[in-house]
């Protein structure tokens, strides 16, 4: 056993000789080059964040463009091409920029806090993914902005993205992008999983894992699922236009519906991977607010994996109007409307929460409040659109974009800012503004409302989606300045946000280790977290450790604090297995990702790119995996009560 | 349970006035302002079934919404800043919170299966197939619509586009192709859509009940100019339709003086008949929409533009100009040439 009370006194001297230990062994190096060689899970989980927002302003000012487009028929803000081509950067950038990423860089933050570690289990490939995506979605916006910007929609329907009707770069731009957000998104979950598997500090057995981590663990195992189907799926794309395969291509004998299914097998689980971290994030800011553990707790994890299994049943729904067959058509209508009930069992299992609790009206939880008020339209208009004669009116119209933007932002978003509000102080160490929050809560509700309901009647009124203008005889003029109009609030609830997390840097309240009286782990360290984030690992005795923490409750101890050691425990029972060593900064992974992005952009002009982007890729994989240093530290040190025996 | 029979004083019908202004226009606003357009005003029996299911679905929506919001802000409200420690302590509380939670979760359950049963039902209705159709032929085109009306001998085949004609009280089927990339045909107030995708044929039906003109537009992000790709319904009763298909079915109208004759040799001497059919004329290519009646429709150009003669005339001169993606080129033309041309085209009843 590792674990030894804290009773043990410790100095003061001892406890700061052990943090300057510790922090020469995990700090990270300075400067630009240091930047680019950290492996500290939480500057790599920061930029994640901070990258996806960026993008997240980006796709947000190109919606701006589109709604200046639509405001009035026959307005020529923008044109026909110009139009295709910004609906498209603006889904692939809100889905692959912005989406997935934000929610992978919470998980990459907050996981190993949650779960009382130093690093995730892989920092180089950690490293290595962020960059991947950073280096995407820059090669993304630079070919938009060379005129190569993809304009055959997010999801990029064959035969249209065939080089026949899309000759040009656009579409083998848009499925290189999906390579790097791939391989990005793969590497997080890989990471995930094995750090939740075998890093949960001891006693956090499973059904103690806090929340937000078993959603990450259900997210993380979907990517590895539904990712590969995009991938297989986006290179025969690749190569109908490359090598002129034929898989998608009616002439020569290919499907062109087989597209759907793929991309669908994928682009449908993806919304879940979005949504579920989400519903994570939601569940700690519940428990934390409401002063007591979660009601139905085995509910609400049972309802994220039957989520995240559901998920994968239902991506027919997105092709009811290709013609499906009566018992296809209900056998999909019954798994989505199967997929609403987990939902409800946790929103059910909230309210029970704060109704039985003693709720604390912070600015996080009013964003659990507009999660609500949003996310349940969408979920309602979800459960009518399962049905296939009323997805066959519905289907690709201005009731979709309304429906799916009241789950995304209602499901992704506004949770997301509730966690933002939330932990950002753990982050820096300072508060955001609580008036600030309140401002933006309600610009959001009331501008969001504003944009988006509106579209509901569009669609009913017969406006199909991804139409760049409408003749003034179809009526739809109105409507559309209104959801146009709201844009506006939107703006000022983002500029809102920002200011306040700018001037929080400067003006903002000490958080102090806990401002919330919160529940997990990562609020008995510091804020910020130090690079080891916790001066003594603590264990956990409940699934709310901080609410039933014994005055004496012991502390890991055995692990050494002057290499990068961490404790591996055991899956089912989290008992102490063994200790390993994790890698430390490097600048390896950074010159890798140059050299595969070279790669994969290089094969979009000629089929050689894929050879010679792997023999770039060979150097700086060898030096990664270097034995550089002499001392050889067997993996499985044994401890330190194993070898005293 | 659904009625597969569509009662057009029924619920569904009252409901909808309400809403009016805001989900589209009436059909028979159809002389007044544009073409009918709603989901919510249907004017056939496949759309009514739709519009009964949609009242249905929104009206248990507005329930459960109004319940688990107003719960959600109940429990907030109910304890906010007391302090002390949270009910949480009591195992009576617990288990009534307990019990709660299962009782909404089976309700929900209750709901939705009613509501899978009500779908499937109505799914189910739709799929059968009507006795004794009037059949088109539909083919998608980036960015028109190309109609075949087949008759009792292919002499008597009418080739259209951008307007389908039907009869008013008949079942109508529709054969659906595409010639190059996947579209969705979608007329809101008849029926829900259908693809048209390249290498299949899809079908689908509707019957007509109120005489009018309703609007369609292609539904599937088809390139371009799929924002310039409307299609309009005219249900007319039968004696009409069959008199609209009897002229159809006859060629072009002969040029009845000098102006229209020059303009018919223009048609033949310039690129126009590369692309264009006029039957009864030496133009006879297939790429794009048959003219031989142009002067019967109402609209150019898959809608993009009413058909008349200073629109027709500036789309000829310059179509990029309302159709950037269109693949028919400008037309190069002196005023008098155009006019002739116009008057010619103008003359194809």
């Amino acid at each position: 056993m590792t674990a030894v009370p804290t009773a043990v006194p410790t100095s003061h001297e001892e406890e700061l000789d052990r943090a300057r230990r510790l922090e020469a062994a995990w700090g990270s190096p300075h400067g630009l080059v240091g930047a680019l060689r950290t492996v500290d899970h939480k500057a790599i989980g920061r930029r994640y964040v901070l990258t996806a927002l960026t993008f997240f302003a980006i796709g947000g000012v190109l919606a701006t463009l589109m709604r200046l487009q639509l405001r009035q028929p026959g307005a020529h803000v923008l044109s026909a091409e110009q139009y295709n081509q910004i609906f498209t950067m603006h889904g692939s950038t809100m889905m692959f920029l912005f989406a997935v990423p934000v929610m992978e860089g919470m998980m990459i933050y907050l996981v190993p806090l949650l779960v009382g570690t130093r690093n995730v289990a892989f920092p180089r490939l950690n490293a290595f993914g962020y960059f991947i995506y950073v280096l995407g979605g820059i090669f993304f916006y630079v070919a938009f902005l060379l005129h190569a910007g993809p304009d055959v929609g997010w999801f990029a329907y064959t035969p249209l993205s065939l080089s026949r009707f899309s000759p040009g770069k656009g579409p083998d731009v848009w499925a290189q992008l999906i390579t790097f957000t791939e391989l990005s998104a793969l590497v997080v979950a890989v990471e995930i999983v094995v750090t939740i598997a075998r890093q949960r500090t001891v006693g956090m057995t499973p059904q103690r894992m806090p929340i937000f981590v078993w959603a990450s663990l259900v997210t993380a195992v979907m990517i590895i699922f539904a990712m590969p189907a995009i991938m297989l799926s986006s290179s025969m794309l690749i190569m109908d236009r490359l090598v002129n395969t034929h898989f998608f291509d009616v002439a020569q004998g290919g499907s062109a519906l087989l597209w759907q299914h793929l991309f669908w097998f994928f682009g449908h689980p993806e919304v879940y991977i979005i949504f579920i971290p989400a519903m994570g994030m939601v569940s700690e800011i519940v428990e934390t607010f409401s002063g007591r553990p979660i009601v139905g707790r085995p509910a609400v994890i049972a309802s994220l994996a039957a989520t995240g299994t559901l998920g994968f049943g239902l991506w027919v729904h997105h092709m009811f109007a290709t013609t499906v067959p009566p018992v296809g058509g209900s056998f999909f209508t019954a798994t989505s409307i199967l997929i609403s009930i987990p939902t409800g069992v946790q929103i059910f299992c909230w309210i029970a929460t704060l109704w039985t609790g003693r709720p604390r009206v912070t600015v996080p939880l009013l964003f659990v409040a507009a999660f609500i008020v949003v996310f349940v339209i969408g979920g309602l208009s979800g459960v009518m659109i399962a049905s296939v004669p009323l997805d066959l009116q519905l289907h690709d119209t201005f009731f979709i974009v309304a429906h799916f933007h009241y789950v995304l932002i209602g499901g992704g978003v506004l949770p997301l800012f509730g966690g933002l509000y939330y932990w950002i102080p753990k982050a820096t160490g300072r508060l955001l503004s609580e008036r600030a929050g309140r401002w933006h809560f309600w610009l959001w509700l009331i501008g969001f409302n504003v944009v988006f309901f509106p579209m509901h009647f569009l669609g009913l009124a017969g406006m199909p989606r991804r139409v760049y203008t409408y003749q003034p005889d179809t009526g739809w003029g109105p409507l559309n300045l209104l959801a146009s109009s709201g844009v506006l609030l939107v703006i000022a609830g983002a500029v809102v946000f920002v200011v306040a997390l700018l001037r929080s840097r400067t003006h903002g309240a000490a958080a102090g280790d806990d401002p919330w009286r919160a529940p997990s782990l990562e609020w008995g360290t510091s804020s910020p977290p130090p690079s080891y984030n916790y001066l003594d690992l603590p264990t956990v005795r409940s699934a709310v450790p901080r609410w039933t923490a014994h005055a004496d409750q012991p502390v890991i101890a055995g692990v050494r604090d002057d290499v990068r050691e961490v404790l591996v425990t055991r899956f089912a029972d989290a008992q102490p297995d063994h200790r390993a060593r994790l890698a430390g900064p490097s600048i390896w992974p950074f010159v890798l990702a140059i050299t595969t992005t070279v790669g994969f952009i290089w094969s979009i002009f000629d089929p050689w790119g894929v050879p010679i982007g792997l023999i770039l890729c060979a150097p700086p994989l060898i030096a990664w995996f270097w034995p550089w240093t002499r001392e050889r530290d067997p993996r499985r040190a044994p401890l330190a009560s194993e070898a005293a025996a | 349970m659904v009625t597969t029979a569509w009662r057009p004083r029924g619920r569904a019908a009252s409901a909808a006035p309400l809403f009016a202004p805001l989900v589209g226009r009436h059909p028979w606003a159809g002389a007044a302002g544009g073409p009918a357009s709603s989901v919510v005003h249907p004017a056939s029996p496949q759309a009514g079934q739709i519009a009964l299911l949609w009242w249905i679905a929104v009206g248990i929506s507005a329930v459960v919404y109004v319940l688990v919001v107003a719960a959600f802000f109940i429990a907030i409200a109910r304890h906010r800043a007391q302090e002390g420690p949270p009910a949480g302590a009591d195992p009576r509380a617990e288990r009534r919170a307990t019990r709660i939670v299962i009782g909404a979760a089976v309700a929900t359950v209750v709901i939705l299966a009613a509501w899978f049963g009500l779908s499937v039902a109505s799914a189910r209705a739709l799929e059968r197939p009507p006795a004794h159709p009037v059949r088109v032929e539909v083919i998608g085109h980036q960015w028109w619509w190309e109609l075949h009306y087949a008759g009792a001998s292919p002499s008597d085949a009418v080739t259209s586009a951008n307007e389908l004609h039907v009869p008013v009280g008949i079942p109508v089927q529709l054969q659906l192709a595409s010639a190059d990339v996947i579209h969705s045909f979608w007329v809101p107030s008849l029926d829900g859509k259908r693809d048209l995708i390249p290498g299949t044929r899809t079908t689908t039906w509707f019957r007509v009940d109120r005489p009018g003109v309703y609007r369609g537009q292609c539904a599937e992000l088809c390139g371009l100019e799929h924002a310039h790709m409307a299609l309009l319904v005219i249900a007319e009763p039968k004696a009409q339709f069959d008199q609209w298909l009897a002229t159809q079915r006859a060629p072009a109208v002969p040029p009845a003086d000098p102006v229209t004759w020059r303009g018919q040799a223009i048609f033949l001497g310039a690129a126009c008949s590369l692309c264009h059919t006029i039957r009864g004329t030496g133009a006879g290519a297939l790429s794009a929409p048959d003219l031989t009646h142009l002067a019967s429709r109402r609209t150019i150009a898959a809608g993009a533009l009413p058909n008349a003669p200073g629109t027709l005339g500036a789309w000829i001169a310059d179509p990029h100009a309302f159709k950037r993606g269109t693949i028919m080129p400008a037309t190069r033309l002196d005023g008098g040439a155009m006019q002739a041309l116009v008057a010619y085209l103008r003359s194809l009843r």
